[in-house]
């Protein structure tokens, strides 16, 4: 279990105040000049260092991301940093949490990111949803102006970096990386086409780097504890401290940062109250947010929760969002109501996605009442196959993951299902 | 240069190819519905995927992948199969199976791809999406339940047209394409959407319902809607021309065509001159060939006789009028109807000398006097590429709606004297500076002014002419070369008092001065000019006879005969050649071919397709100019001539388009 000393989010319950005293009194903005002052490529090799690998699902090294962006603008193009708070997974609650109470770790991480790959100023794309969240970090960036952290000569280092602040409409495929930069634009948010990518042409035709709030946030504080320190913590190659938020059927639903690589099951003793109704009443578990592939109770008891481990699983760690269900639940009605925010959710503009999501709700749905035939399962997963990988971005993957896991694990539940409602129709 | 595998086919493609373009030059066929040639790649079909190594382990679309060096490109591999068949089950899945009732149907991107690389089955058996109908206009007929999303109209209008008319509402499968507020997409290429919807989503209202493609003639043409002379392929069925589609050609009209030249087709069948008319007593009655042969005779013309040309006509019929005319002794032709009189001396002050193609290129235009988008709205598209290559633009002239930024000078040609300002430092500054002259220019005796502007430029360059004049009508340049104008313009024509006057479809121009000639009116429509004709011969419109064109450009083009004239109509110079026999003369032809080889000896350079020579200097020019420009002289886009006049069709573009009257949509 993470010690107390070793967390980065030390008011991620909000039990001190968010302001930029409270925060400085947390360690914040302590000193930031100093971190400035070790340069670009210092800063952005000790997050290469640390192993920190992006917390917005994908996990990506970010150190490596940041690395991507140029060193010097050829052409008199600036470069921008887009910070995605467009936290809508279903699930997923950390972004929320860091922007109510620590939002000046995120300015902070903004600066120090932003500096690092050379970016004229950061965007913080906010979900719409998200609106005292919004009002919270309004106030935090402003204090951070009014303290002279941002804006022209920031932190005095001389380094002029602006944070601007910009609220969604509440699209959930804003949050893919170049659907947020269209929006940011003033366009309909749909994703680009990559190539060319972000950190090539971006925001405005900018080089632009895209990265998830935890990512930023947590740059600081390894920034000023050292990558070793950050990467002592998790597996190889899935090192560090990570927010979880765990949904669901436990006896406490919570957000808490703990270790990389934690098992599920001390994850849940531990900070959740256990499972309700024992770890016998545990029926499935979705560990990364609804996107990932819901993995069976026998599997997930013992899995280290990280990038890796529970990729071995067919799954994987997303946002780390772990909804867990216990046996009184309805799993084909969750993973159709799943797919009908995927229908709802899709942008339309490729053709698999568009078309496809539909379709596999439709299915599902009768799945839901039985009201369909055997051999529509293999079809349904054959559809899912025909959406995955075709799409321009991973809108149609995420959609597809939740119906493969669910065909994978509880096909004999479909089809018990079915012929349960046999019998009926023959009536 | 980079060289990529394309199953198993080594080649190389030029820098910069996509994948997709690299299949096509090893010959092999990528089904496609978003990707088109001269739009932005929006990569959102997913028709295209193939698979490609080095790269991720799944089908990439090719319309979006650069081709670079070592490519492995598989088009045929069971992953590519599948993946094509997934997606043209998705495309069918809330596709509507009303081929039948559909008129893209036999030139349906959707139909024929679904056949060669569908799965043959449906296995949808939810219920399909149904779209309520958009109204896009007079043009445009919309089924949308059938649009696949492809957003090529989107892109054309945004990228060519330059008009954000059309865009897409909506998310997922709710997603629609639809106009702004459901306005009709106003502009003068709108009508091209519907021949790049790979569908039956966008089709065209007044064709609707018409045919069948495979019922239909194709016969290759040339628009004379504007000066432009654009590449058209005429469809017919019978007697009657159904449909005028644009054919490829990347140096005049690129795939494109004008909203005009496209449906201004069904005035082809209204209010024709089919029979011969003579005026008796104030009254036009019927009569035939030889009363009206004969009255011209009585008349004993002699050498005072004098051609007007219109703006429709071709180059044949005005060489058998001016033969004619030759042979009786007089010279007095002219084509400039509306009175404009400039020096004609040097074609190539009078010819859009940097081309259309090549006007892309300019990076500092100055338009005096031409509403292009009226005058000629596919060069509008060329010097709208040009802005988005860097291009500045100025105007003078009153103001109208760009589509690209521009800066507008005011409407007094004095300040063309001037030199001083942003104009004459953009124009310094220029690496390809052109001038473009529009008709209001030249009517008000500005060109040798520009003419002089051109030299202090320095237009004319290593590579380089970027002087240019902008007719309007099509017959223009042909009647420019083949010398119809006088140094005195129609005053000449109306001082010389002539006693025959032979309208050769001149609908344009003032009448009252010919009170006392006697009238011929040869042209196709009863218009202006067969209003105020004594005598009225019918002759054959442009789809009705062979002819030569030539366009702004100078560029010499030939059109086909894809129908026959209606009635006792004629094609125009069997008409000319039977007068010469009434009036007892010779013109050295009796066929098509010998007209056109007598044509050819005149004229050399109208033998020949492709740019005519008008010499690499221009004159001098000189003197100041003054005046101001009041009005441009196409008032009303889609009522310009005597065929769109008569158009039911560009009526009702006129009426709701430009003089924005609620048409009440027809109960359907």
């Amino acid at each position: 279990m993470l010690a107390d000393k070793d967390r980065i989010f030390t008011n991620v319950y909000g039990f001190q105040d968010w302001g930029l005293k409270a925060a400085q009194a947390r360690g914040d903005w302590d000193d930031t000049k100093a971190i400035l002052a070790k340069g670009q490529d210092a800063i952005i090799d000790e997050i290469k260092a640390s192993g920190l690998r992006g917390r917005g699902g994908a996990g990506f090294p970010t150190g490596m991301k940041w690395s991507f962006m140029p060193k010097e603008s050829k052409d008199g193009r600036p470069s921008f940093l887009v910070i995605n708070a467009d936290e809508s997974e279903p699930g997923s609650c950390k972004d929320r949490e860091i922007i109510r109470h620590d939002p000046h770790k995120l300015i902070e991480g903004a600066l120090v990111a932003g500096f690092a790959m050379r970016a004229r100023a950061a965007y913080i794309y906010i979900r719409g949803e998200y609106i005292r969240e919004a009002e919270t970090l309004f106030a935090a960036v402003q204090q951070a102006y009014d303290a002279g952290l941002v804006g022209k000569n920031a932190c005095g280092s001389g380094y002029d970096f602006d944070v601007f602040v910009h609220r969604g409409a509440g699209a959930y495929i804003c949050g893919e990386e170049t659907a947020m930069i269209e929006s940011l634009e003033g366009k309909k948010g749909q994703p680009r086409l990559k190539p060319p990518f972000p950190a090539g042409a971006g925001l405005y035709g900018c080089p632009t780097t895209v990265n998830n709030v935890e990512s930023i946030a947590v740059a600081p504080t390894i920034m000023r504890r050292g990558a070793n320190w950050f990467n002592s913590f998790g597996r190889e190659n899935n090192k560090g401290t990570k927010l979880f938020q765990i949904s669901g059927h436990v006896e406490k639903p919570c957000v808490v940062e703990e270790s990389m690589s934690i098992p599920f099951s001390e994850l849940i003793e531990k900070h959740c109250g256990g499972i309700r109704g024992g770890w016998d009443n545990l029926l499935a578990v979705i560990p990364g947010g609804s996107s990932v592939p819901l993995v069976p109770a026998a599997q997930i008891k013992d899995a280290p929760m990280d990038f890796d481990g529970l990729k071995e699983l067919g799954s994987g760690l997303g946002t780390a969002a772990v909804i867990v269900m216990d046996k009184s639940t309805d799993i084909v009605r969750a993973i159709s109501r799943i797919s009908y925010f995927y229908k709802h959710e899709s942008c339309g503009q490729c053709t698999p996605c568009r078309e496809g999501t539909g379709w596999m709700w439709r299915v599902m749905e009768r799945l839901r009442e039985g009201d369909a035939a055997p051999e529509e399962i293999d079809m349904l997963f054959e559809v899912t196959k025909q959406v995955e990988g075709h799409t321009i971005c991973a809108l149609g993957d995420a959609a597809a993951w939740p119906i493969q896991g669910l065909i994978r694990h509880f096909r004999p539940e479909l089809e018990r299902r079915i012929g349960a409602n046999l019998p009926e129709a023959a009536e | 240069m980079p060289k990529v595998t394309v199953d198993g086919q080594e080649l190389e493609v030029p820098a910069g190819a996509t994948v997709l373009q690299a299949c096509e030059l090893a010959g092999k066929e990528i089904p496609r519905f978003c990707y088109h040639e001269r739009l932005s790649i929006a990569g959102n079909c997913r028709m295209c995927l193939v698979e490609v190594k080095p790269g991720p382990p799944k089908p990439q679309a090719s319309c979006a992948l650069p081709a670079t060096e070592g490519q492995e490109i598989r088009t045929d591999t069971e992953m590519v199969k599948k993946a094509r068949e997934g997606v043209m089950e998705f495309l069918l899945i809330n596709h509507p199976l009303d081929c039948p009732i559909c008129d893209q149907g036999g030139e349906c991107d959707l139909q024929d791809q679904s056949m060669a690389y569908g799965r043959g089955a449906t296995r949808y058996h939810e219920n399909k999406r149904a779209v309520t109908e958009k109204y896009m206009g007079p043009l445009i007929k919309t089924i949308m339940t059938r649009c696949i999303h492809c957003t090529r109209c989107v892109r054309f209008s945004e990228e060519i047209a330059g008009v954000d008319e059309i865009g897409a509402l909506y998310r997922g499968e709710n997603m629609q394409i639809t106009t702004y507020l459901e306005h009709a997409a106003k502009h003068e290429l709108s009508a091209n959407v519907v021949d790049l919807c790979p569908v039956g989503a966008l089709t065209s209202r007044p064709y609707a319902y018409e045919a069948r493609p495979w019922e239909l003639k194709k016969v290759p043409g040339i628009d004379v809607m504007d000066g432009v002379g654009s590449n058209i392929r005429i469809d017919s069925r019978g007697r009657e021309v159904l449909r005028i589609l644009p054919r490829v050609n990347d140096d005049v009209n690129e795939e494109w065509l004008t909203d005009k030249g496209r449906h201004a087709l069904d005035g082809l069948t209204r209010r024709r001159l089919d029979r011969v008319w003579i005026r008796r007593d104030g009254k036009l009655q019927p009569a035939d060939w030889n009363e009206a042969f004969g009255m011209i005779r009585d008349a004993a013309p002699g050498d005072s006789i004098a051609a007007v040309h219109g703006d429709l006509v071709d180059c044949e019929t005005l060489f058998a009028a001016k033969a004619l005319l030759k042979a009786m002794g007089s010279s007095l032709i002219e084509g400039r109807q509306n009175g404009m009189v400039y020096d004609t001396s040097s074609m190539a002050a009078l010819n859009f000398n940097s081309g259309l193609s090549g006007i892309e290129e300019a990076d500092c235009i100055l338009i005096v006097g031409s509403q292009i988008r009226y005058e000629a709205p596919l060069v509008n598209t060329r010097i709208r590429k040009a802005v988005k290559r860097g291009a500045k633009v100025f105007i003078m002239g009153p103001e109208w709606e760009t589509t690209y930024p521009v800066t507008f000078l005011g409407n007094d040609l004095g300040g063309l004297n001037d030199l001083s300002g942003d104009l004459a430092e953009a124009m310094a500054a220029a690496e390809r500076p052109a001038i473009i002259a529009g008709g209001a220019a030249l009517a008000r005796g500005a060109l040798g002014r520009l003419l002089a502007l051109a030299g202090e430029w320095k237009l004319l360059r290593d590579g380089w002419n970027g002087f240019n004049a902008l007719h309007a009508p099509a017959a223009r340049m042909g009647g420019l070369m083949l010398g119809y104008a006088q140094a005195g313009g129609m005053k000449a024509i109306a001082d010389a008092a002539p006693k025959v006057l032979l309208s050769l479809g001149a609908d344009e121009m003032d009448y009252a001065p010919f009170e006392k000639s006697l009238k011929v009116y040869i042209g196709h429509h009863g218009d202006k000019g067969a209003h105020a004709a004594d005598i009225i011969l019918p002759a054959a419109a442009y789809t009705e006879k062979h002819g030569t064109y030539v366009n702004i450009e100078g560029r010499v083009q030939r059109s086909e005969k894809s129908v026959f004239a209606p009635g006792d109509a004629r094609e125009d110079w069997t008409i000319l050649r039977a007068l010469a026999d009434a009036l007892g003369v010779s013109v050295g032809f009796d066929s098509f071919d010998e007209l056109r080889s007598a044509m050819h000896r005149e004229v050399p350079s109208l033998a020949i397709d492709g740019l005519a020579e008008f010499g690499t200097t221009l004159p001098a020019g000189g003197g100041e100019a003054s005046g101001v420009i009041d009005a441009y002289p196409v008032k009303d886009y889609y009522l310009s001539n005597a065929i769109c006049r008569a158009s039911p069709t560009m009526q009702r573009c006129s009426a709701e388009l430009l003089h924005g009257e609620e048409v009440a949509e027809a109960a359907e």
